[in-house]
């Protein structure tokens, strides 16, 4: 076990699995010479040298497809798009191509790639920047999308985005880079489809997914202070999406809160909420609650930016309502 | 068109009194206008508007006490004045800062009416050559944090109802609270909820299983596992059923009249009986029907007993009055309750002011609320606010018999049947026909001799009708 930050986490799963497999190869904007905007790889064009660490030009489209092409003839790339934003441009390759090659082929092809990207607000990037587009490949049948929340997952996942053999779009976030946490050492490959308890409780149930299971688990401590008992689940993978783990959650607690950094309508939360109306509408005894952005263009000004992002402020209001929505007096489940 | 609702203003907060309108019917309505001034058992606070509009309609009379989350207005466009609120599927954005459930039901037959909170934001998007959407919107919503806006934690929109808020054939209930009070047998309907606009919760099922333990026993099967210790209460508390025993399960109206009469226990009581010489009210009746007759009016004795003790409550204050703690609260209004006996239990609806109606109008007021409480239709608003009550058995040919008191209110009158009685008149015998009342009195309000008083003035007041009309 090594403490180490998620950014780490991602460096060295790549030179992990670009020492194991000569067919992995990274390609992007900046990431050879530069070493990533985000420094995600640094050191590894050195260490690997240019037929590993492509850098392209701002093409997203081009070198996405360059990557679909190479992987159906057996290399395994693992692309970094800039950020979520940017992969609008590459929109048509990731969803017509890469998430459908294998269906429409028959099953003769498959396109084990990886695309990193980072979405997320609060950098001051504005509007075009700042956006959470993952919902936008969740919707995608032939598309995995992981969005781990701390340095181990983001290890485990990365590597088993790697070497599965369908495209994976694994979400990072500008607010997780510097975060910190234990690593286990060794190869570690993750189960892309598993969501995990992150805290365990028995009052209300609060769902998240990358950056925001952090701010879930920061709130859950403060609630414990109080007397209740906040559950966080750890979405970990949107598509596949656990809804067993979402549903058993709120089987046990009775309570229900999604807490997204996505927008509120037609977001992660609403299926979230669906999931949990199909399966555990027996076991509720409060609406199932959504937390989520502000629905406008994000705005650049801090307090505004501040203001329009969902946080810890948010998440405990609505905790609140929701308890007091099921008169939670703090000696149920006990 | 959207209600607003009683809101929860404190933890403790389980009715409020709407003190005061400050904005009338038809008022332009701007989000944040203050709408009323509430009682609670605390403190007098505001009601705030919480969206932008006309007040259409105040659904509560100042002065009325309503469970939290009762609706006591509606705001709309100003178009559906005399629309029926019933009709309108319920839509509070009344949310208060600690009770911000809003339910969120657009008519179904008419969904672009009312836009969802989610819906409206968009419109931001779709004005991008606005000089500057996000100064213009996102600002103010996000520092007010209004759910109407964009607010970042809008509330979820209830599982829509097409039935109106005050059906009460099918109780607000969370899917859990159903679940176990279908696992235990309990009638939804039986339950008191303590959720927003009074959704039963777990809590309150399994409360309301600790409370009967008897109605837990017959179903020996059901899942233990969500109230072991509720179960486990039953066992011990409930008297041993044998098979030729039978449970039967009771309506809210029963759960909550047990509940009052509980109550009405502890109210120190006592209890004076008098005579009435019904031959002139009779003879009064018949004079004022006959008059009435065109209007399709036919005053009863009832009515007559509710005018009398309304006018003999206005002579004596000290009557229309409630123990408070440690003081008497003299009501300003007197509203009498009539006991109404229906299919699902005893009801108290209230008429108001029943001292400055005359005749016809308490009868007519009697025969609707009447078949307004045998309908179950009847609203809190039309059940609260007594001053005093008058039950009457006489036509089930009983002949005395004490009531008990409705609380806060002192009094309450037990009308007998008429029966004839033998007199002697300038000596000769003569048939009268004469019935008992019984005053049932809060020893804490009035002493003896000041309901004495009281009880003579209506029993004068009776057998002289007269002045029932003055």
């Amino acid at each position: 076990m090594t403490e180490m930050t998620y950014r780490q986490a991602l460096n060295e799963t790549l030179r992990a699995e670009l020492k194991r497999d000569e067919n992995v190869y990274l390609i992007g904007e900046e990431i050879g010479v530069f070493e990533g905007s985000y420094k995600i790889t640094a050191g590894l064009l050195k260490e690997f040298g240019p037929k590993r660490v492509v850098d392209t030009p701002i093409s997203e489209e081009g070198f996405t497809g360059v990557a679909i092409g190479s992987a159906m003839l057996g290399l395994r790339p693992v692309v970094e798009i800039m950020t979520i934003n940017f992969s609008l441009i590459a929109i048509d390759q990731i969803v017509n191509h890469a998430a459908k090659i294998r269906t429409m082929f028959g099953g003769e092809v498959s396109v084990p790639i990886v695309i990193r990207t980072p979405g997320g607000g609060g950098q001051q990037l504005a509007a075009t920047h700042s956006q959470n587009l993952e919902v936008w490949y969740a919707h995608i049948p032939g598309l995995k999308v992981v969005a781990p929340s701390n340095p181990a997952d983001a290890k485990a996942l990365l590597t088993a985005a790697i070497r599965d053999d369908d495209p994976v779009l694994f979400l990072e976030n500008l607010g997780l880079y510097n975060l910190k946490g234990d690593v286990p050492d060794g190869e570690q490959v993750g189960e892309i489809g598993t969501a995990a308890i992150a805290k365990e409780g028995t009052d209300i149930t609060v769902v998240s997914y990358s950056r925001g299971v952090v701010t879930a688990l920061e709130v859950a401590k403060e609630f414990a202070e109080k007397g209740v008992s906040v559950e966080v689940v750890d979405l970990r993978s949107l598509r596949p999406l656990d809804r067993n783990t979402i549903c058993e959650s709120v089987r046990k607690t009775s309570r229900a809160v999604i807490f997204e950094d996505d927008l509120l309508s037609y977001g992660i939360g609403a299926e979230i909420s669906a999931t949990i109306g199909e399966g555990a509408f027996d076991w509720l005894d409060a609406p199932v609650r959504r937390v989520a952005g502000a629905e406008v263009p994000l705005p650049y000004a801090k307090p505004l930016e501040r203001a329009a992002m969902p946080d810890a402020a948010d998440l405990t209001k609505v905790i609140n309502e929701t308890l007091a929505a099921s008169a939670f007096k703090g000696d149920q489940n006990v | 068109m959207s209600e607003v609702v009683m809101p929860r203003l404190s933890d403790t907060m389980e009715e409020g009194e709407l003190a005061k309108w400050l904005k009338n019917e038809g008022d332009t309505i701007t989000k944040g206008d203050i709408l009323a001034e509430i009682e609670t058992d605390k403190a007098t606070m505001d009601l705030e508007a919480f969206e932008s509009g006309v007040l259409e309609k105040h659904l509560v009379e100042a002065g009325t006490v309503v469970p939290i989350g009762t609706p006591v207005a509606m705001i709309g466009d100003g178009s559906a004045k005399s629309e029926a609120p019933k009709k309108e599927s319920p839509k509070k954005a009344s949310a208060k800062k600690d009770e911000p459930q809003t339910d969120d039901e657009p008519a179904a037959e008419e969904p672009s009416v009312e836009k969802s909170p989610a819906e409206k934001s968009p419109e931001a998007e779709d004005q991008p050559e606005a000089e500057d959407p996000l100064v213009e919107k996102s600002p103010e919503a996000a520092s007010r944090n209004q759910p109407e806006a964009n607010a970042k934690a809008e509330p979820s929109p209830e599982p829509a109802s097409t039935e109106s808020a005050d059906d009460s054939s099918r109780p607000r209930m969370s899917p859990l609270a159903r679940k176990i009070a279908k696992d235990h047998g309990l009638d939804p309907a039986a339950i008191t909820g303590s959720g927003p606009q009074g959704r039963v919760v777990r809590a309150d099922v399994e409360a309301a299983i600790a409370d009967e333990p008897s109605q837990n026993q017959p179903s020996q099967n059901q899942p233990s596992q969500n109230s072991p210790s509720a179960s486990a209460s039953a066992v011990n508390v409930a008297a041993p059923l044998t098979g030729k025993d039978e449970v039967v399960a009771v309506n809210r109206i029963r759960k909550v009249a047990a509940k009052r009469l509980t109550e009405s226990q502890a109210v120190p009581h006592f209890f004076l009986t008098s005579i009435v010489s019904m031959e002139k009210l009779l003879a009064f009746r018949v004079d004022v029907n006959e008059s009435l007759e065109s209007q399709g009016i036919k005053v009863s004795v009832n009515d007559l007993f509710v005018r009398a003790a309304a006018v003999t409550l206005r002579q004596h204050p000290e009557a229309n009055s409630s123990w408070g703690d440690d003081a008497l609260v003299r009501r300003g209004n007197v509203n009498v309750g009539i006991a109404v006996a229906t299919d699902s239990g005893l009801l108290v609806p209230v008429i108001r002011n029943a001292d400055q109606k005359d005749l016809a109008a308490i009868s007519r007021e009697t025969v609707a609320l009447a078949a307004k409480a045998r309908d179950g239709k009847l609203s809190p608003d039309e059940m609260s606010g007594g001053t005093f009550s008058v039950s009457n058995l006489g036509m089930f040919g009983i002949d005395q018999f004490t009531a008990m008191i409705n609380p806060p209110e002192a009094g309450i009158l037990a009308v007998g049947a008429t029966n004839p009685v033998p007199m002697l008149r300038d000596g000769e015998l003569v048939e009268v026909p004469k019935l008992k009342i019984t005053l049932t009195v809060d020893h804490r309000v009035m002493d003896g001799a000041v309901a004495a008083g009281f009880l003579r003035d209506l029993v004068e007041n009776l057998e002289k009708p007269l002045r029932l009309i003055l």
